[in-house]
């Protein structure tokens, strides 16, 4: 359904999107996880037609973004990351519109409006201007006006950024509802650990507009091949050294008054460690053992922690605004 | 066909929103007032204007040629308002053309900018002249060629501006500049050589030259006849559209 190769955008000397290549097949959840400022939201500006790639291809639905992109954005629903919809329009004022910009049939036009509304949960508050919607009404509204033209795949652009764990978690179930039913092919940009995890099929890991680790997100953690143990001890460099010197503790990272080592079988791996500490004298606090998380993937293939607080920054009135729709 | 409907969507959407906009609609009943009543009284019994018309007179159809060029203009903030609030967005990924989206904008522009112009017709009376129907009809055109020239240039230069906050610099720039050289507040036939040329080159000039002609009909002496004035203002307006739809029509 969409191919990308050697996509590359450059932005003066910056060079947001280096060589991607990916492909995406029908029915398909694809996410594209990554830090913020990795380059996700440029990758999809092209995919959408907003942005043209300095070189290299992207084809949707058939289509080639740079020369057919009339037809691509009849192929595409998008949800951008910031609001897009008119305040001082109604929802179904703002649903109406979209559906006249993409050419929907007109006899078709209030069935599909009040099918979508029903979806999303908001035919009560259909007629209310969008100034009067909450933050998650918003998404749910810009998800249902994405989908009037029966797109092949939608794009979400960072879906829940800024919303409470609540609404986001209302959304999240909108869209795996959505991929069920209706078979729809999505891209998905998320800086979400979690969010990735939950909703997509296979996901491209992403940082400096490089790909780096693409697979599905059970395999991606699985390619970690283990489990994570954490020992609290006030002897941390001591323990460290005593276990590189065993077979199975290849991977060592020392952390605050923390040791982390990653194996294979971690039950079996701490009666062991807890052995060789007692046979040097150190004492151990504490030990916990959990099952990689993308945070981890992310960690292993950048060496760097993959920023999770925090959103992007507006500026300007949109910030203002931002905030104002929490 | 599917250009059509998006250019009537976006244009419904201008006056859509300006329709809701009550604050706007009610300072735009307020500002001519102001001028008409305050500035042509005060002008009028300072016996300064134009020999063998009342000042108040002679300044209504300016001040309507008034109204429209700052509305006009005050439309291009709806681009910059877009950007800021995404809009814009949800329009460049429509599958329509980018000159549609401005001759949609435009048009929607326009409208509204049409609309607060003949607002000031209300006012007629208040300065005497006895606006007929008939006189109120023929405006409505000539307004409408001094509105699309006139938005053009207003979304043509708030897409090139970044914030709400720099698109004051309109005001500065463009719109007291056209004003005062319009010839909608003196005569320009006692003006000296220079500024007359100047005042040719405004747009303006020619499309409140031609509503005195409608409005004060044999009381107002036309600067150029009235078939120059409008041809004037139809190559204005086709210029600023086709650059208005270049200037959009690119893309990063």
């Amino acid at each position: 359904m969409i191919e990308v190769n050697d996509l590359t955008k450059k932005f003066g000397s910056l060079v947001a999107v280096d060589k991607l290549n990916f492909a995406v097949q029908p029915g398909e959840v694809f996410g594209l996880l990554g830090p913020n400022g990795a380059g996700k939201t440029t990758t999809l500006s092209i995919l959408c037609t907003i942005l043209k790639p300095t070189s290299g291809t992207a084809i949707i639905n058939g289509f080639d973004v740079t020369k057919h992109p009339s037809q691509v954005r009849r192929s595409i629903g998008i949800v951008f990351q910031e609001p897009s919809i008119d305040d001082r329009l109604t929802g179904r004022e703002n649903l109406e519109m979209h559906a006249n910009l993409y050419g929907v049939p007109r006899s078709e036009q209030r069935k599909r409006i009040e099918e979508l509304l029903r979806l999303v949960e908001l035919e009560d508050r259909a007629n209310s201007l969008m100034k009067t919607y909450s933050g998650g009404m918003r998404r749910r509204l810009e998800i249902a006006r994405g989908l009037i033209h029966h797109p092949k795949v939608l794009f979400l652009d960072e879906p829940t950024l800024g919303l409470d764990p609540q609404t986001r978690e209302h959304i999240w179930s909108y869209i795996t509802q959505l991929s069920n039913r209706e078979n729809i092919t999505m891209i998905l940009t998320t800086h979400y650990m979690e969010e990735a995890d939950k909703l997509c099929d296979r996901i491209a890991i992403i940082d400096y507009g490089k790909i780096i680790a693409l697979d599905e997100p059970g395999r991606l953690k699985e390619g970690l091949e283990g489990d994570i143990i954490f020992v609290r001890t006030g002897s941390v460099r001591e323990l460290s050294e005593r276990l590189s010197e065993m077979e199975w503790a290849k991977d060592l990272k020392l952390l605050e008054g923390e040791l982390k080592v990653i194996v294979k079988g971690g039950g079996a791996i701490i009666p062991r460690i807890v052995e060789i500490a007692a046979r040097s004298g150190i004492h151990i606090d504490s030990i916990s053992i959990r099952e990689p998380t993308l945070e981890d993937v992310f960690l292993h293939y950048t060496g760097r922690e993959m920023r999770v607080a925090g959103g992007e920054e507006y500026h300007g009135v949109a910030a203002i605004k931002r905030r104002s729709i929490r | 066909m599917s250009e059509i409907r998006g250019i009537y969507t976006l244009w419904l959407r201008e006056v859509k929103r300006y329709i809701r906009e009550r604050t706007r609609l009610i300072s735009s009943f307020f500002q001519p007032l102001l001028w008409l009543v305050i500035f042509g009284s005060g002008l009028r019994f300072s016996s300064i204007g134009p020999s063998g018309i009342d000042y108040q007179k002679f300044i209504f159809p300016g001040i309507v040629g008034q109204t429209l060029l700052f509305t006009s203009m005050f439309m291009g903030i709806s681009v910059i308002w877009d950007r800021e609030f995404g809009f814009l967005k949800e329009i460049l990924v429509a599958p329509i053309s980018r000159s549609s989206v401005f001759v949609g904008k435009m048009l929607g522009g326009s409208t509204d900018a049409v609309i607060q112009g003949s607002f000031v017709f209300v006012f007629s009376f208040l300065v005497g002249i006895s606006m007929d129907i008939e006189a109120f009809l023929s405006s409505l055109p000539i307004m409408v060629l001094i509105t699309f020239g006139l938005v053009s240039i207003g979304l043509i230069i708030a897409s090139f501006i970044e914030s709400l906050e720099s698109f004051g610099v309109i005001q500065t720039f463009v719109n007291l500049p056209l004003f005062f050289l319009s010839g909608s507040l003196f005569p320009l036939d006692h003006v000296p050589q220079w500024l007359s040329w100047v005042s040719f080159v405004d747009p303006l000039t020619y499309g409140v030259d031609a509503l005195r002609t409608v409005i004060l009909k044999g009381a107002w002496t036309p600067l150029f006849p009235f078939l120059y004035d409008l041809l004037a203002l139809v190559v204005f307006d086709v210029a600023m559209i086709m650059v208005g739809t270049v200037i959009f029509g690119r893309r990063r």
